[in-house]
């Protein structure tokens, strides 16, 4: 499988691409020579915006500018990116896995399971899940900022997880409240996807097979039904997860994310809006190349994924390599 | 009857099979009996949709809805002696049963495999349904085994390929392969060559009947082909419209067939040893079983159609022993 991964061109590049990703997310927070709560224009007014400072035209200053702050945006964006992945990572694999279950069950089961089931979703993809999320990021983060104030070890715990100083732990509420936010706006699409996927392979005459093998219920669904729908989803995984990206991003945006002085993409680009174009293009544009990477990368690896799962079309990717 | 008989395995008793169409209500099985002794091979005959499959289908509990069981009971003695209605035990024990102690091999072998797993995982997968505490090593060696005795080359290299790696004939070797894993006391092949071209038939058949020998097991045949029942049963039921219209040993249907669709359905087998100037067969088709025929259902086809056929249906009657007919020409007499 790994050797087949291995003659997919795209593949490789949109693994090398999330690798970086990954990787800049794990030590970014820990190597980022410049921390975000230090406001440096306060010392130096001139830091405000600078210019990118590329070589070899100009030496010395920080290589993309600065921000608002005078802080390096590079060194931010080495917060931004943990943020980001973890944001988009969980969302997607909790909303996807409870939508595997929950799509699973209700097509295989059929009836008035299935029934109940899709108008519950319904109910969701019937609210614009923008304006949904906004509804959850606008509510919960009081409940959630109450909880981290009085639970140590969950402060500890999540701001290691996002990379950010425990005393943050007001924004630290508002990211876990765009992960709900998120969670709940997202299942529903992949119980759709099972479910319409599971109605077809239900019928397939290796289901009946499996039956007349004395097989269980639990199995038969577990073992062969969601084998056989998953390609599509580890496919829309991947794809969700360059959306997830952007989605957190937007609801950060709009100001339903964490406030200063916490680094998320999202919400440095919304600052730098105000000033834009003239003074902060080139932080918008950088905050923006950094997000479309890290889309392009898990909509490469995804592309790839899929054709290397897929027993048939992965030992055609085999043989072309041989 | 209550009970199973010296020596049988299965005893189907007045089975009824309906589905629940828009189109109206097909009658799919209306009240087919029939028994299988211990290493006895039967056949069911007859034309497409005459009820072959559904039959075997509601024994195994497959029939799905809009499908129902309407009456019947499917008796069966099970390893340990103990006879069980298989139309009425709940899920557990059924499955149980299923896999372990009745087998059945589909009509397609293309798509009754798992495309994602290997031959060895579906043996490996079928074995641990009922032996739980089979280790891995066993299943291997028994797998090597099986795969050795239904002829496919090389078997420790074959567990290890996916279905699509296979040609229709070894994926039918293997199916059956799966389903011998547990030694079922019951074989169910539903039409298991019709879709293999006629020299790979052969061999199947072949094998069929070895394994058939070896593992003591009985089979029950599905099939349209006259030519396989010949071969192969030792029992032969003619199914038409859902109903059996004829049995008997396989000597009894083929040298004194009684009933006019058995005859027919002879006669519509070409003698490849003489020159023919024309195919036989019996003029009409079968009839719909929304809505079937009055009396005796194969009276609009019949070239010696009575005036009782059109209102009465002839019930099964023994013309000699084991060879029963439902016919009003024979029960007249």
């Amino acid at each position: 499988m790994a050797y087949a991964f291995s003659k997919s061109k795209i593949g490789v590049v949109g693994g090398i691409i999330v690798l970086i990703n990954i990787i800049v997310a794990a030590i970014g927070p820990f190597i980022a020579w410049e921390p975000y709560w230090e406001y440096k224009i306060v010392a130096n007014p001139a830091l405000q915006y600078a210019p990118p400072c590329l070589p070899p035209s100009c030496s010395g200053g920080p290589l993309f500018g600065t921000d608002e702050w005078g802080r390096d945006i590079i060194a931010m964006s080495l917060y931004g990116f943990r943020i980001s992945l973890i944001i988009s990572v969980i969302v997607v694999l909790l909303g996807a896995s409870i939508g595997i279950v929950v799509g699973l069950v209700s097509g295989y089961k059929g009836g008035v399971v299935d029934e109940v089931i899709m108008r519950l979703t319904d109910i969701f993809l019937a609210f614009p899940s923008l304006v949904l999320a906004i509804a959850f990021a606008a509510v919960l983060p009081q409940r959630i900022r109450g909880f981290l104030e009085v639970n140590s070890f969950a402060r500890a715990f999540f701001a290691a997880l996002f990379g950010l100083r425990e005393n943050e732990y007001a924004q630290i509420a508002a990211l876990i409240s765009i992960w709900f936010a998120m969670v709940l706006v997202w299942w529903p699409g992949y119980t759709r996807v099972i479910r319409g996927s599971v109605l077809s392979t239900r019928e397939m005459p290796f289901i009946e097979a499996a039956k007349l093998s004395g097989l269980s219920t639990w199995k038969i669904m577990f073992r062969h039904v969601l084998p056989n729908v998953l390609s599509p989803v580890i496919v829309m995984i991947t794809f969700d997860l360059a959306t997830a990206t952007l989605f957190a991003a937007t609801l950060s945006f709009l100001g339903l994310g964490p406030q200063e002085p916490v680094p998320e993409l999202g919400f440095l680009i919304s600052k730098a809006g105000y000033f834009f174009p003239e003074r902060s293009w080139h932080v918008v544009i950088y905050y923006g190349v950094v997000l479309l990477l890290i889309a392009l990368g898990w909509n490469l690896l995804g592309d790839a994924l899929r054709d290397v799962l897929d027993p048939r079309t992965r030992r055609a990717l085999e043989f072309r390599g041989e | 009857m209550t009970g199973l008989r010296e020596g049988e395995v299965l005893r189907v008793e007045d089975l009824h099979v309906r589905f629940y169409t828009y189109a109206g209500v097909v009658y799919a099985v209306s009240g087919v009996s029939f028994y299988v002794m211990e290493s006895e091979t039967i056949a069911l005959v007859g034309e497409t949709g005459c009820g072959k499959t559904v039959t075997t289908r509601a024994i195994a509990r497959l029939v799905e809805p809009p499908g129902r069981i309407e009456r019947g009971v499917a008796l069966f003695r099970r390893r340990n002696g103990k006879v069980v209605d298989l139309l009425k035990i709940g899920d557990e024990e059924l499955r149980q049963i299923r896999g372990d102690e009745i087998a059945y091999v589909f009509q397609d072998p293309t798509s009754a495999l798992d495309p994602l797993y290997t031959i060895g995982f579906h043996i490996h997968e079928t074995v641990k349904a009922h032996n739980s505490k089979t280790n891995k090593k066993d299943i291997l060696k028994r797998a090597i085994k099986l795969l050795k005795e239904v002829a496919i080359p090389s078997p420790e290299a074959r567990i290890k390929n996916y279905p699509h790696e296979l040609s229709g004939g070894m994926r039918q070797r293997s199916v059956i392969a799966i389903s011998l894993s547990n030694n079922p006391r019951l074989l169910i092949a539903d039409e298991p060559t019709t879709n293999l071209d006629v020299t790979i038939q052969v061999q199947i058949l072949e094998l069929l009947k070895e394994l058939q020998k070896a593992y003591k097991m009985s089979l029950i045949l599905i099939t349209h082909n006259m030519g396989i029942v010949a071969e192969m049963a030792d029992r032969v039921y003619v199914m038409y419209a859902g109903k059996v219209v004829e049995e008997g040993l396989v000597e009894q249907v083929f040298y004194n067939p009684q009933h006019p669709y058995t005859k027919l359905l002879l006669r519509a087998v070409p003698n490849p040893l003489k020159k023919i100037e024309k195919l036989e067969y019996i003029p009409g088709t079968v009839p719909l079983l929304t809505n079937p025929p009055h009396g005796c259902r194969f009276h609009p086809r019949c070239p010696f159609v009575m005036d009782i056929c059109r209102k009465e249906e002839p019930q099964l009657v023994g013309v000699e022993k084991g060879h029963g007919v439902a016919c009003w020409l024979v029960t007249k007499k």
